[in-house]
C-alpha cells in the first residue's frame, strides 16, 4: 500500500521497480528450480558422460570413450530398437484408435457419457496398474490364451509376454489401451468445435461420410492430431513404469528400453559414465524430434496474441 | 478450448446397416477396455483354487474378499510382510504436501507472469516449459547428489520438493494461461486502488482461481499418486509410495505367486485415481485439454 510519491520524475521510477519487487521475489522460487533442477542438473549430466565416472562422479574427462562403449553396448542397441517399434506402433496405433473412437462417438449415438467414461479410465491409472493387469491377462498358462483353448481353440497360441521377438508388441496394446482414451478426448474437442454446416453442404453435394471424415475434418482438427502425437512421443520417451511392471524388461533383453537401460546404469549398476551418455543421446533425440513443435507452438511470435 | 455438449457429427438416418456398424465398433472398442479391469476384479475375489483352472473372465464360484485384507495388511514385497497399507500411507503423505505447495508455487509464478511485466519472465517460461518435454532420466542423477549433499535425499520433504519440481511447467502453464485470459482492467483497478503484489493476489486474483485448481489439483492427485520413478528414486526405503510398493509385491519372485492377491493390491492402488476421476467427470477431461493445448 505505498502512496504517491513526492517528488515525481525520479522517484516514479523507483516506485515503479518497489512495485515490480515482491513479483520478481515470487519468480525467484521458479528461477531457482529452473536453474538448479533443469539447466544445472541438465548440464551436470552432459558433463557426467565425459568423464570415466563409476559409482561416484569423477571430473576427468575420456572424451566420447562412453559413447563409444555404448553405441558397442548390445542392451542399449536392443533398447534403441525396441523404442523405435513401440514409438512407431503406440503412437500410430492410440492416434487411429483414438480418432475413430472420437468419430463413432460423436455420431449422436446413446449412451455417449458412459462410453466416454469406459475410454478415457485408463488413463486415469497408472502404468504401473497397466502393467501389472495386462501381465496378468496375457500369462500363457492362465490368461486369455487358456480362456480361448478352452473354448474349443485348443491350437490357439497367444504367449507373446514370454515370446523374445514378440514381447515388444504387448507393450504396444497395453500402452494403446491405456492412452488412446486421451487421443479420443482430445479429438472430440476437436470434433465438437466444427461448423455443423458442414455437413449439410456435404450431405447437399452427396460425398459419402467417410470422406468427409478424412479430407475435411482431419485436415481441420490437424491442431489437436498433433497435440497429440507430441504428448504420445512424450511419453514414449519417458517409457519406463510399464516396461518395469509388465516384463521387467524381459524375456532376455527383448522388452528393454532406454529410460531403463539409464535407470540401470545410473541407480544398480554403478556405471554412472555409461547412463548419463545414453541420458545425453535420449535428450538429444527427444529434443532433435520436439524443437520444431516447440518453436512452432510456443516460441514463435503470434500475430493478435499477448 | 470448450467442450460442447451436443454431437456435431452428421445427422443419422434411422436405421441402417451403418448405424448397426457404429454400435458394433463402439461395443468392441468398450469390451476391449473394460475386460482387463473386469479380469483384475473378478480375479481379485477369486480363491487360488479357482484362479488355476483357468478362467480368468468367469465370475467367481465363492467371492471372498480374504485376497483384499491379506493385500492390505499382510502381502509380500520379499523384505517384509505389511501389506500395501504401508505404501497407501506413503503415498497420502507424499500427496497432501506435494499438491499443495505445488499448485501454491504454480499460481504464484503464474500470476507474477501474466499480470506483473517482470523482466525474464518470458525466457523463464520458456525453459521450463521445454523442460516439461525432457525425460527425467536427463536430471535423476545429479538432483539425488544434491540432495543428498542438501540432506533431503530419501525423506518425504525430498520427494515433496521433487514433485514441486517436476509439477511446475505444467502448473505454471495452467495459472499463466488462466490468468491471462482473465479481464486486465480488474487488475488495473485493483492498482489505482494502491493494492500491491501480495494485496492484489489474496483478495482478487485467489478468490477467482477456484476453477483453475480444482482442474489443477485433479492433474496432481492422479499424476502424483500414480508416479513410479520418482517415489522409487528420492522416497527411500521406508517412505515408498504405493507404485512401488506394489510393484514390489506383485514383482518380488518368492513363494508361489498369489495372483489374487496381486490383483486385489492393484485395485487398491489404482482406487484413488479412478474415484477422481469417476468423480470429477467433465472436470478431469478439462484438465487433460488445459494441459494439453497450446497456450
Amino acid at each position: 500500500m505505498t502512496s504517491a510519491p513526492a517528488n515525481p520524475a525520479p522517484s516514479r521510477l523507483r516506485a515503479r521497480l518497489r512495485a515490480q519487487l515482491p513479483a520478481a521475489l515470487a519468480l525467484a522460487p521458479a528461477a531457482i528450480i529452473v536453474l538448479v533442477a533443469y539447466v544445472g542438473a541438465m548440464v551436470w549430466t552432459v558433463r557426467l558422460s565425459f568423464t570415466s565416472s563409476k559409482m561416484l562422479p569423477v571430473f576427468d574427462n575420456v572424451g566420447f570413450a562412453q559413447y563409444q562403449r555404448l553405441f558397442n553396448t548390445e542392451r542399449f542397441i536392443f533398447s534403441a530398437w525396441h523404442i523405435l517399434i513401440f514409438g512407431v506402433l503406440f503412437i500410430a496405433g492410440c492416434l487411429v484408435l483414438g480418432f475413430l473412437l472420437a468419430v463413432f462417438i460423436d455420431q449422436r449415438v446413446r449412451f455417449e457419457g458412459l462410453l466416454r467414461t469406459i475410454f478415457l479410465y485408463p488413463f486415469a491409472m497408472s502404468f504401473i496398474v497397466t502393467g501389472l493387469v495386462w501381465q496378468w491377462f496375457l500369462n500363457p498358462e492362465l490368461g486369455l490364451q487358456k480362456v480361448v483353448r478352452d473354448l474349443g481353440f485348443p491350437n490357439f497360441s497367444f504367449d507373446w509376454i514370454v515370446d523374445q521377438n514378440l514381447v515388444v508388441y504387448t507393450l504396444v496394446i497395453a500402452g494403446v489401451w491405456q492412452s488412446s482414451g486421451l487421443v479420443m478426448a482430445i479429438m472430440l474437442a476437436g470434433l465438437r468445435g466444427i461448423d455443423s454446416e458442414l455437413w449439410k453442404a456435404t450431405r447437399i453435394d452427396a460425398i459419402p461420410t467417410w470422406r468427409v471424415y478424412v479430407s475435411i475434418v482431419l485436415p481441420m482438427i490437424a491442431p489437436m492430431v498433433v497435440t497429440a502425437a507430441v504428448l504420445l512421443a512424450v511419453a514414449v520417451a519417458k517409457l519406463y513404469d510399464l516396461v518395469v511392471a509388465m516384463t521387467k524388461g524381459g524375456p532376455g533383453l527383448s522388452s528393454e528400453v532406454p529410460a531403463k537401460f539409464i535407470m540401470d546404469n545410473l541407480f544398480e549398476r554403478s556405471n554412472v559414465g555409461l547412463g548419463t551418455a545414453a541420458a545425453t543421446v535420449l535428450l538429444v533425440t527427444v529434443i532433435a524430434i520436439l524443437s520444431p513443435w516447440i518453436y512452432a507452438e510456443h516460441l514463435r511470435p503470434k500475430r493478435g496474441r499477448r | 478450448m470448450s467442450l460442447a455438449l451436443t454431437p456435431a457429427g452428421p445427422k443419422p438416418q434411422h436405421f441402417s446397416v451403418a448405424r448397426l456398424g457404429v454400435y458394433a465398433f463402439l461395443a468392441i472398442s468398450a469390451a476391449f477396455f473394460l475386460i482387463p479391469l473386469w479380469v483384475m476384479m473378478m480375479t481379485s475375489f477369486k480363491t487360488m483354487d479357482e484362479i488355476r483352472l483357468g478362467h480368468i473372465l468367469s465370475l467367481p464360484a465363492n467371492p471372498t474378499l480374504a485376497a483384499w485384507f491379506k493385500a492390505w495388511s499382510s502381502a509380500c514385497t520379499g523384505l517384509a510382510c505389511n501389506g500395501i497399507s504401508v505404501g497407501f500411507w506413503n503415498s497420502v503423505r507424499i500427496l497432501v504436501p506435494s499438491v499443495i505447495v505445488s499448485i501454491f508455487v504454480g499460481a504464484l509464478t503464474g500470476y507474477a507472469m501474466s499480470f506483473w511485466r517482470v523482466r525474464g519472465a518470458n525466457a523463464l517460461f520458456a525453459v521450463l516449459l521445454v523442460g516439461a518435454f525432457i525425460p527425467y532420466q536427463v536430471f535423476l542423477y545429479p538432483l539425488v547428489r544434491i540432495f543428498s549433499m542438501i540432506g533431503l535425499y530419501s525423506s518425504i520433504s525430498g520427494i515433496v520438493v521433487i514433485h514441486v519440481i517436476f509439477g511446475l511447467p505444467l502448473m505454471t502453464l495452467l495459472f499463466r494461461n488462466y490468468y491471462s485470459s482473465l479481464p486486465v482492467e480488474l487488475f488495473n483497478a485493483a492498482r489505482v486502488d494502491g493494492a500491491g503484489f501480495v494485496g492484489i493476489f489474496r483478495h482478487v486474483i485467489l478468490p477467482m482461481s477456484t476453477p483453475i485448481i480444482i482442474v489443477a489439483a485433479i492433474l496432481q492427485v492422479t499424476g502424483i499418486w500414480n508416479d513410479f520413478i520418482l517415489g522409487l528414486t528420492f522416497a527411500g526405503r521406508t517412505n515408498q509410495p504405493m507404485t512401488v510398493l506394489l510393484n514390489n509385491i506383485v514383482n518380488s519372485t518368492q513363494g508361489e505367486v498369489e495372483y489374487n492377491v496381486n490383483m486385489a493390491a492393484t485395485v487398491l492402488t489404482a482406487l484413488v485415481p479412478l474415484t477422481v476421476y469417476l468423480v470429477s467427470g467433465r472436470w478431469f477431461v478439462r484438465g487433460i485439454a488445459a494441459g494439453a493445448v497450446k497456450g
